[in-house]
């Protein structure tokens, strides 16, 4: 078992990043980001079983995809400090000529990222695809996922989760980012998703909820039971419970920042409540 | 002025079967999809052979271009099947984020394209398929002329990096190109050399070109004929080379006006030789229910069509 604190250390730092990162450019996605900011840290350094570098078809090792494109600034934190690119590099996030686009791409060759997301609802049909060819190549290594709540009204999705239960898909484990929030407001105002886990459950998928979706600790024993049910005929739905803006107290418990960047001022009153752990870029 | 014998109609789409067919004992990485349309598809073959690198889809066109993508990753090459109405129209955004900007190497196989679909009318004859491809960054778009084509060229397309549109249709056409002929990418194909006028055409028109060719003989005019099977990328040389002889161009497709070969060609001749141009295509409209031919004569897409756009555009120049 990995050393809690260490691991909510690395968290602490990646909020940083992820603040920092938007702040420069006034443009992005804090509030997504933070709230996924221990389950990403989580999945990198514990759970997948990763090789060292990047390859792009992810041989004999598990691969992850992001749905939820947007909160890139997490993602790339997570990546460039597990060893994917330079840390550095997360200075050049959303500038001209970056390989840190605003939302994920492959396009620019970035290690680590292996399709492009931001037009919501193709991740899961991705991984699916991917862990098809898991199949194939006799590779029993897993698929992971994440997406949004919001997300999950994009119909592709239903079309996927349908596949992936009736072609029993059970090499695939797919997180949903239950914050409750999107652009225009709480998902219950804008669109109910209703029940979702009774909706993955009737579909066809077992399901593990994650309550305490910002606790390293229940991250690590949800994806873990999450794992244990992997290889049964079924693929894993994980309901990731958080929430958004997770850390920085101001953006906590609001839509406000789904894609807003913080000021000067706002910055400092972030950083200070995430002090530096791992040296900033 | 070279011969062409038709050796007997064949669809294009059973062309598009034969060579996934031969695919699959060829190269175990070709992997096909179908949403639901194995049979109008002639996909049945792969499907028996290999049911393990076989996916059935279902009604669900969005999650099987996704999902070819993420096949990609793991080395396999993945051929979809289905309409060109759902394969191009249904899935845009699809495609455009997860295999074209994300650069997979994926086939996207369309049958049933245009007015010869027929008494299914217009909600499935897409006549803005090509134009749609056309316009994505890094995308081959591919249309074959009859069956031997499209066989060749369904093979050669598992062996380019990259992700193709390869276009085709349901009815039964003539069969003129060499049996197991080469198919090469991007390389146009001169089946008539001719001095007065150039005929260019892709698809189902090239067969028409041809027999347009022998009445526009008979009356005294000399017609280049080329086969674009290869819409992008565009084979200029061939046709700045005839166009350079002939000094001016009919195109002729199965396919709205707008955004199809026809203005492509119209580029290429602007940036380097502008000369007159007709266009045998639809002209901005939906399609409707019919028989192909019925179809073919009333949206002028037909051997009539090409002669009568031929002896404008020479008495243009």
């Amino acid at each position: 078992m990995a050393d809690i604190t260490q691991l909510e250390a690395f968290v602490t730092q990646v909020r940083r990043d992820i603040v920092r990162q938007v702040h420069k450019v006034n443009s992005g996605h804090p509030g997504g980001s933070l709230g996924c900011a221990e389950f990403l840290v989580a999945l990198y350094q514990q759970v997948l079983k990763r090789k060292e570098g990047f390859n792009m078809d992810g041989d004999q090792e598990d691969i992850f995809f992001l749905s939820n494109g947007h909160i890139s600034p997490v993602f790339y934190s997570v990546l460039a400090r597990s060893g994917y690119f330079p840390v550095e590099e997360l200075n050049t996030f959303r500038l001209l000529n970056s390989r840190l686009q605003g939302h994920p791409t492959t396009h620019e060759g970035l290690p680590g990222i292996r399709i492009a997301s931001g037009s919501l609802g193709q991740g899961i049909s991705a991984a699916i695809g991917a862990a098809a060819a898991k199949k194939l190549n006799n590779d029993r290594h897993l698929v992971y996922a994440l997406c949004g709540d919001g997300e999950l009204q994009e119909g592709q999705n239903w079309e996927a989760i349908m596949y992936g239960a009736g072609n029993k898909v059970d090499n695939l484990i797919v997180a949903v980012d239950l914050n409750g929030q999107q652009i225009d407001g709480s998902t219950d105002t804008v669109l109910p998703l209703g029940n979702v886990k009774g909706k993955f459950e009737a579909f066809g998928w077992e399901v593990v909820t994650i309550e305490k979706g910002n606790d390293i600790q229940a991250i690590l024993e949800g994806m873990e039971s999450a794992k244990s049910k992997t290889g049964q005929g079924k693929p894993i739905c994980v309901l990731l419970q958080t929430v958004m803006g997770n850390g920085v107290d101001f953006m906590m418990h609001t839509h406000a920042w789904h894609g807003k960047a913080p000021n000067d001022e706002q910055l400092a009153s972030a950083l200070a409540q995430n002090p530096e752990t791992l040296g900033d870029y | 002025m070279k011969t062409y014998i038709d050796t007997g109609k064949k669809d294009t789409r059973s062309g598009f079967g034969a060579g996934l067919t031969q695919l699959g004992k060829t190269n175990e990485n070709v992997v096909a999809l179908c949403a639901d349309l194995t049979g109008s598809l002639k996909m049945d073959a792969f499907k028996e052979n290999h049911p393990e690198r076989f996916f059935q889809m279902g009604i669900a066109e969005a999650n099987m271009m996704g999902m070819a993508a993420g096949l990609t990753i793991g080395g396999k090459i993945p051929f979809t099947g289905t309409f060109a109405n759902f394969s191009t129209g249904r899935v845009y955004d699809q495609i455009r984020q997860s295999i074209a900007y994300s650069g997979k190497n994926v086939k996207i196989c369309a049958s049933h394209a245009g007015v010869t679909l027929g008494e299914d009318g217009a909600t499935h004859q897409i006549l803005e398929d090509l134009g749609l491809m056309k316009m994505l960054p890094g995308m081959t778009v591919i249309n074959t002329c009859d069956y031997n084509q499209t066989k060749a060229a369904t093979i050669a397309i598992a062996d380019f990096d990259g992700p193709v549109y390869l276009r085709f249709g349901r009815p039964k056409v003539a069969n003129f190109t060499p049996e197991n002929g080469s198919f090469t990418i991007g390389k146009a194909v001169e089946l008539q050399e001719g001095t007065d006028v150039t005929i260019i055409a892709t698809g189902h028109l090239v067969w028409e070109a041809l027999e347009a060719c022998k009445t526009l003989q008979e009356r005294g005019i000399s017609a280049a004929v080329i086969n674009i099977h290869t819409i992008k990328p565009l084979d200029a040389a061939a046709i700045l080379k005839s166009v350079a002889i002939t000094g001016c161009v009919v195109t002729a497709e199965e396919h709205n006006y707008l955004g199809g070969l026809g203005e492509s060609v119209s580029r290429i001749l602007a940036e380097n030789h502008p000369v007159a141009q007709e266009f045998v295509a639809t002209q901005d409209t939906f399609g409707e229910s019919g028989t192909p031919d019925q179809l073919m004569e009333k949206y002028g897409l037909n051997a009539a069509a090409i002669v009568k756009a031929a002896t404008k555009v020479v008495a243009r120049k």
